[in-house]
């Protein structure tokens, strides 16, 4: 049996807003932990275990207090970039086997279209050897890209499908920042930011919040909720291979197949995968590292409708945070639209029939440079 | 040697932030000389530079001079700055790249005296230091000639 089996997701919340100009990362916190828990059937009294991110360093220890956590007897303050929530669900379903705490609140706030400034970068030892060469986080991106293409033949057209994929996906979410279809000409003709990426190569830029809970079996067998059974996760850091780089793969070639010994089954399984997006070449390199398709192939496999909810690996239905939700950070919002589709509960145009198995990828920080990488393999109830 | 290049230049030089462990490393460069570290235990030379071996884990590092020479990695063409670093939100375009010196590391960079559009992988480039009163950076620029291009291996040397 797994080890972190006995774990499961009962509540899931994602805020509605998208341009959040009159309230703060705390307050956005607080909104979405009191829905999530609604969602579960329980109460800020039950929580006894708390993970969060947000803008700033310092928010994690002061949000425990800001949302009246008086119970608490595990806390997770794991900054892996976007892939945090993700690392910090895999955490908690450790902690919960242990018998350390039974009711984790996981939550992600921060306001990247309203108050970037917020960001906190600290001092980086790398700083003085890449951040004095105008490096920014397109540009990062777009490094791996230009080498895939190098390397692999991949082309612009095939990148843009990622986003086109995204786009047919998001206009069915009427929360969704962008809810419209974008062709591919439409991202080739957007303007070149850093090549080979165009402006619509990249991700929307949200404010945004979402909070998951984390139960022990035993606190799920009193809730009347469907729960989303934690299967397996794993989660690394890939960096600059001492001084080596290769540009061409993530760290999901060392999560994937963690992940998927853990909960047993294989990358053909899966029904449904939200794989974080922050750039179209994200995806194209994620779902290769993945399994889902051969090192290389993964621009023939995007530009096929291989990601479309028909298609052979549908990803992310929610129109990703290439479309829908992007707030600086996205990994919570990847994991909320996987518990939807195994809990059947997403949009019913891109709702996968029969979704049992889905599996959740977050990539944070530079694709570039260094990133933290998680992977989280969910299935229905007792699957 | 790198040649130092003072006058006229179009990328800014950030004042670097010297870590005091780092100091040897920034007054080399000052004068043009690019040193490496190199693991005296397990050969390896390591970037981006500090006195430990991050493969070995041996502080017996010593310093070695790179010979300026290498080729592109990858690159991208910054249309507009925005980078993290200040001094970079309102210019462009400029060239970012990873460049793979003769010693191994592949390293971040600008590719400077060449038009945005005529860079490609796999082009021989050689190592120059832009110098602003006491703040120094090493920048590549691509070399003229027949044997100005090579194939690029894939994955990690």
């Amino acid at each position: 049996m797994s080890s972190k089996g006995g774990a499961y997701i009962v509540g899931a919340y994602e805020s509605p807003d998208r341009v959040i100009p009159d309230r703060s990362t705390a307050q956005l916190t607080a909104e979405v932990a009191v829905a999530a828990l609604a969602d579960a059937g329980l109460t800020m009294e039950d929580v006894d275990g708390f993970a969060c991110t947000a803008d700033l360093d310092a928010l994690p220890l002061a949000m425990s207090e800001y949302l009246g956590l008086r119970n608490l007897r595990w806390v997770d303050t794991t900054m892996t970039g976007g892939s945090s929530p993700l690392v910090q669900l895999g955490h908690a379903a450790a902690a919960i086997v242990r018998g350390q705490c039974e009711v984790v609140l996981i939550t992600l706030a921060q306001r990247a279209r309203s108050a970037p400034g917020e960001r906190n970068r600290g001092f980086n030892p790398e700083g003085p050897f890449e951040e004095v060469y105008g490096l920014n986080t397109m540009g990062s991106y777009a490094l791996a890209a230009r080498r895939h293409m190098y390397e692999f033949g991949t082309t612009s057209e095939q990148l843009a499908w990622v986003k086109a994929s995204a786009s047919l996906h998001a206009q069915h979410n009427p929360n969704a920042f962008i809810q419209r279809p974008i062709t591919v000409e439409e991202v080739l003709d957007s303007p070149m930011l850093s090549d080979p990426l165009h402006r619509l190569d990249s991700c929307v830029v949200t404010d945004g919040a979402g909070a998951v809970v984390v139960v022990s079996p035993a606190v799920k067998a009193r809730l009347n909720r469907v729960g989303a059974k934690v299967l397996g996760q794993a989660e690394t850091v890939k960096g600059t291979d001492l001084g080596r780089v290769d540009l061409t793969y993530t760290g999901a070639r060392f999560t994937g197949p963690r992940a998927f010994e853990e909960a047993g089954i294989s990358p053909s399984d899966i029904d449904y995968a939200s794989i974080y997006d922050s750039f179209t070449i994200t995806v194209i390199e994620t779902i290769e590292d993945l399994g889902f398709c051969e090192k290389g192939d993964g621009g023939r496999f995007v530009a096929d409708g291989g990601l479309l909810a028909s298609g052979r690996l549908p990803v992310n239905t929610d129109g990703g945070g290439l479309c829908n939700n992007h707030p600086g950070k996205g990994g919570m919002m990847r994991l909320i639209e996987a518990v939807r589709q195994v809990r059947g509960e997403t949009t019913p145009a891109v709702q996968v029939p029969d979704c049992e198995l889905v599996l959740v990828h977050g990539t944070g920080g530079q694709l570039g440079t260094r990133m933290g990488s998680s992977t989280v393999i969910l299935g229905v109830e007792d699957a | 040697m790198l040649e130092i290049v003072e006058d006229g230049l179009n990328l800014p030089v950030p004042p670097p932030q010297i870590q005091p462990e780092m100091s040897v490393f920034w007054e080399a460069l000052r004068v043009g000389e690019l040193l490496l570290p190199h693991c005296r235990r397990c050969e390896f030379v390591v970037w981006s530079p500090r006195p430990y071996c991050p493969k070995c884990g041996s502080f017996d590092v010593d310093w070695v001079s790179a010979s300026g020479d290498g080729v592109v990695y990858s690159f991208t063409v910054n249309r507009r700055g925005k980078g993290f670093n200040k001094k970079y939100q309102e210019i462009g375009p400029y060239i970012v790249a990873y460049v793979e010196l003769a010693e191994g590391p592949r390293i971040l960079t600008n590719i400077v005296d060449a038009d945005v559009d005529s860079v490609e992988i796999g082009v021989r480039v050689r190592g120059v230091v832009h110098r602003a009163g006491d703040d120094v950076i090493v920048r590549f620029r691509p070399v003229e000639g027949e044997s100005a291009h090579v194939d690029s291996s894939g994955g990690a040397p």
